[in-house]
C-alpha cells in the first residue's frame, strides 16, 4: 500500500495558539506538553463522507414551521476549495448562530434578549461538483461575554467543515463587514497574521443580493491541500 | 496557491448542531464486536470540561452504508462522553508498518481554538508493543495516556487530561 500524502502544514502566523491569555477559557484547557510530531497515516489522511441522504440539509434559517424569524434576512454563499485552488465538491457544511437580538437557543445561553420562537440557528449544506454552498438566514446579533468588562463578540455565524479527510477539519466563524466589535474581539485576535484574520470576514456582494429580498455576503472557505510529494517525517 | 482557513473556537454553544444519535456508530446496523468507549474530560485545574465537542474517527471497519466510522459526543456535567461503536481492527502505518487498533479522538472545546487530537488504544492489545505512534512516548505515564482501559464488559474507558499532572498526549495534525 501506497503511504498517504501528507497534508500540508499551517503557513506561519495564520492559525491560532491554543495558549491565548487574552481569551481567558484558554488558560487551563491548553495543553502544556509539545504535540506528538506524527506523518499522516491512513487515520489521519482518511475521514467521513457524508450524504444529503443521512444528513438532511437545511439550507433556509431565517423561517421555521413556515413562520419567519424576526431580523434582517440574508443570503450567505461561498466557495470552498483546498489550498491548491481545487474545488471540493459534495462536502457536508454544518453551521449555527445567534438570533437578531444576540441569543443562542441553547439553555446555556442566558443573555437578557429576546428568544425567537421561529428561529432555531442550525444550517447543514453540502458543496456542489464546484465547491459553492449557498444559504439563507438571518443576520446574528452581537452579545456580550464574559471575558472582560464590557467585553462583546461580534456579529458571527459558526462554520464546521470535513473535507477529504479527519487532517482537514475546520471550525471556524465568519464575521462580516465594518462590524467595530472586530478591532475589539480577543477571539478573532488569537490569528496572528493579519491576512488571515481578514480572511474570516465575508464580504457584502450585490450579485448575491437578491432584489427587494436580501442581502448577500460572500464567504470562501480553504481548507488544508496536500504535499506535492511524499515526504517521511 | 491559497492558505487555508483560521480556526475559530467551537464555542460553548455547539450543540445547535448536535445530534445525540451521532454518538452512536452502530445506529445503521453495522456489524462487528460491539462495544462502548467512555471517559471523562478535565482541565488544568481538575475541573470537568462540561462543554465539549468530542469527535471520533475510526478508520477500519471501513466506512459504509452500515457504519460512518464518525460519531459525535457531547460531554456532561461530569466532564463525561460515551460512544458506542465497533472495535476498529488494525490498519497500515507509513512505510512497512501496522498500527494497532485505535480510535481518532478531536476535541473541540470553549477555550480551545484548534482542535486537540489524541488517539484511544486498547490495553492489552498484543500489537501496542509495535504500534509506530505509541512507541515514540518513551514515558510510561504519557504513553499510558493513550491507552483506554476496560471497565467491565465491552466498556473502554479513555480519560482526557487537557493541561497539567497526566496530561494526555495530544498530536499534530
Amino acid at each position: 500500500m501506497n503511504d498517504p500524502l501528507l497534508f500540508r502544514p499551517a503557513q506561519p502566523g495564520t492559525q491560532p495558539d491554543n495558549n491565548s491569555p487574552q481569551y481567558r477559557s484558554t488558560g487551563a484547557r491548553h495543553p502544556k506538553q509539545p504535540l506528538l510530531a506524527w506523518p499522516h497515516t491512513v487515520t489521519e489522511a482518511t475521514g467521513p463522507q457524508f450524504t444529503p441522504a443521512q444528513f438532511a440539509p437545511i439550507v433556509d434559517l431565517s423561517m421555521s414551521g413556515g413562520k419567519l424569524a424576526m431580523g434582517e434576512r440574508i443570503i450567505v454563499r461561498g466557495r470552498v476549495t483546498d489550498e491548491d485552488d481545487r474545488p471540493v465538491a459534495n462536502t457536508m457544511i454544518e453551521v449555527w448562530q445567534a438570533n437578531a437580538a444576540g441569543r443562542y437557543n441553547h439553555p446555556g445561553d442566558q443573555h437578557d434578549a429576546a428568544l425567537d420562537p421561529n428561529f432555531t440557528g442550525e444550517g447543514r449544506v453540502f458543496t456542489d461538483a464546484d465547491g459553492w454552498y449557498q444559504y439563507v438566514t438571518i443576520k446574528p446579533g452581537a452579545y456580550p461575554w464574559g471575558n472582560h468588562a464590557n467585553a462583546w463578540r461580534p456579529n458571527h455565524i459558526h462554520y464546521s467543515l470535513f473535507g477529504a479527510g479527519f487532517a482537514t477539519r475546520l471550525i471556524t466563524q465568519m464575521y462580516f463587514p465594518g462590524d467595530p466589535l472586530l478591532a475589539l474581539d480577543p477571539i478573532f485576535h488569537t490569528v496572528p497574521d493579519a491576512a488571515a484574520r481578514e480572511r474570516l470576514i465575508s464580504k457584502f456582494d450585490l450579485d448575491i443580493t437578491k432584489p427587494d429580498w436580501a442581502l448577500g455576503y460572500r464567504f470562501d472557505v480553504v481548507l488544508r491541500g496536500r504535499l506535492a510529494t511524499p515526504m517521511e517525517g | 496557491m491559497s492558505v487555508a482557513t483560521a480556526f475559530q473556537t467551537i464555542g460553548p454553544y455547539w450543540h445547535l448542531i448536535e445530534h445525540p444519535e451521532e454518538a452512536d456508530l452502530t445506529r445503521f446496523g453495522a456489524t462487528g464486536e460491539a462495544l462502548t468507549l467512555v471517559g471523562r474530560i478535565i482541565d488544568g485545574a481538575r475541573a470537568p470540561v462540561a462543554d465539549a465537542c468530542v469527535e471520533l474517527w475510526q478508520a477500519s471497519p471501513e466506512a459504509g452504508p452500515h457504519f460512518p466510522g464518525w460519531g459525535r459526543a457531547r460531554t456532561d456535567a461530569n466532564g463525561e462522553y460515551r460512544f458506542t461503536t465497533v472495535k476498529p481492527g488494525p490498519v497500515p502505518g507509513r512505510g512497512n508498518t501496522l498500527q494497532a487498533p485505535h480510535f481518532a479522538l478531536n476535541l473541540f472545546a470553549r477555550g480551545v481554538l484548534t482542535r486537540l487530537y489524541t488517539r484511544a488504544y486498547f490495553q492489552g492489545e498484543a500489537l501496542n508493543a509495535t504500534d509506530p505512534l505509541l512507541n515514540l512516548v518513551d514515558d510510561p505515564q504519557r504513553r499510558a495516556s493513550l491507552i483506554a482501559k476496560p471497565e467491565g464488559a465491552a466498556v473502554w474507558r479513555m480519560d482526557i487530561v487537557l493541561q497539567g499532572e497526566g496530561e494526555t498526549v495530544f498530536i499534530e495534525v
